[in-house]
């Protein structure tokens, strides 16, 4: 399971906990979530998101 | 070609505007005139960056020749703006001329800073950008004892960000509760009492009077006002106390920069006046993000910023897009109690409401018709800010 860190804002998305309030169950691949799925925080686009390297 | 979009300024506001504009436009020439590097970089992070360690050089997402490659865009760097000439359509910087075709103004703010007496007055620190960051970090040292002027957002995510990191903080405020401007006072408490336990010091009701040097270290004076007494028009004498620490760090607002657009003779109140449309009163000049005053508006967040530059973007390539901001909660990382606001609307009637979820809290404005207006959410509960935004949304 990988982390998502938004470029603009910060927010993480995590794949091992989703984003269940979006509809986006915990364990779901950054690859499945819907390409028009905005960061909840600032409202980018998921293209505005990198993988964040521990 | 013609002359390019001219985009004054490289914070969250220009960077996002330019790209959003090259996503319409693959041909317009873009020119961004920064005063500093100009390197993209995650602003909303100054905040919350040294709990996870983060250099200040780790914070820049994109530098700025990589920025602009990948748009096509030119960066004028290290770049002051002399004046504005609407006439001949040109901005003139220290070292050329630049014509454009469409002006945006995307200049952000200035920290506020206070009036102070003292010999150490000058030394506070106030981190509004890269630079001011890379200052501050430079100066903590371990175990530091930092004092916070201003219980804000701001002021309250750098006092949690810098007691995770190890430092001891103190925390200045006239106000009686942190966050007055933008949470109902049941939600100031609970962050007051969750950063309190996070190990951060509060001095509330209290001015900062001066600031002086003591060795290698500064002591902050402090006017903790006097309650009223009954019978007594006299106000109990203020208490003053005294600060010992290594730090003082500037958080009590922003003022948004307006000079520039003042002496080009546009339309300035509390920032640059905008209508709906990004536009000031000159023609093909506009205005985006901590600068400008959008319907009489400065809201100085990340979501309104974002907004903006999408429909500005539309404007400038030919269809005239009004800004209409959705339902967007102001988020307060605090790690010690997460908020995520919908602060109560001016001049609507109306009154909280709460609810004590399972490590939480929940309070709802409602107006008198019943309608949801605003909302605070904290901790646990900010995972319900999706079904309540979608429920404003309902009432508008």
């Amino acid at each position: 399971m990988n982390t998502y860190l938004c470029i603009v804002c910060g927010f993480v998305f995590d794949e091992s906990t989703g984003r269940p309030e979006d509809g986006i169950p915990a364990g779901t691949l950054w690859s499945a979530v819907a390409e028009d799925w905005a960061c909840p925080e600032c409202g980018v686009a998921k293209s505005d998101f990198e993988m964040v390297v521990i | 070609m013609g002359a390019p979009l001219v985009i004054v300024g490289t914070g969250l506001a220009g960077w996002t505007l330019a790209r959003e504009f090259r996503r319409l436009d693959p041909n317009t020439p873009i020119v961004l005139v920064s005063r500093d590097e100009g390197a993209f970089y995650s602003k909303p992070m100054l905040s919350n960056a040294l709990a996870g360690g983060r250099s200040p050089a780790s914070l820049v997402s994109t530098p700025a020749a990589a920025a602009a490659e990948a748009i096509q865009a030119t960066v004028l760097a290290q770049r002051e703006v002399v004046r504005i000439d609407t006439v001949a359509r040109a901005v003139v910087l220290d070292d050329r001329v630049v014509p454009y075709r469409a002006l945006v103004l995307a200049l952000g703010a200035d920290p506020i800073r206070l009036p102070l007496q003292g010999d150490a007055s000058d030394r506070v620190f106030s981190v509004n950008d890269l630079v001011d960051y890379g200052r501050f970090h430079a100066a903590l040292t371990t175990g530091a004892r930092v004092t916070l002027l201003g219980a804000g957002l701001i002021g309250c995510e750098f006092a949690n960000d810098l007691a995770i990191a190890g430092y001891h903080v103190d925390v200045v405020d006239l106000a009686p509760l942190p966050l007055g401007r933008l949470v109902p006072e049941r939600a100031g408490r609970a962050m007051q009492v969750a950063l309190s336990a996070a190990g951060v010091s509060f001095h509330l009701g209290a001015s900062v009077r001066a600031i002086h040097c003591d060795g290698a270290r500064l002591v902050v004076e402090l006017v903790v006002a006097g309650s009223m007494q009954a019978g007594s028009m006299q106000a109990e004498p203020a208490e003053v106390r005294r600060l010992s620490t290594d730090l003082v760090l500037s958080a009590v607002g922003l003022r948004p920069r307006t000079a520039l657009a003042a002496a080009a003779g546009l339309t300035v109140e509390g920032g640059i006046v905008v209508d709906s449309m990004l536009r000031t009163n000159a023609l093909d000049v506009y205005a985006l993000g901590d600068c400008a005053q959008v319907d009489g508006q400065v809201l100085p967040y990340v979501l309104p910023l974002m907004t903006g530059a999408r429909a500005l973007a539309k404007t400038l390539t030919g269809v005239p897009t009004a800004v209409v901001y959705p339902v967007m909660p102001v988020a307060v990382k605090t790690p010690a109690l997460p908020l995520s606001v919908v602060p109560a609307p001016q001049g609507i009637d109306g009154e909280w409401s709460y609810l004590e979820p399972e490590g939480g809290l929940e309070g709802h404005f409602k107006d008198r018709e019943g309608r949801l207006q605003g909302f605070v959410l904290g901790g646990a509960a900010t995972a319900r800010r999706a079904a309540l935004v979608r429920a404003m949304g309902q009432v508008a």
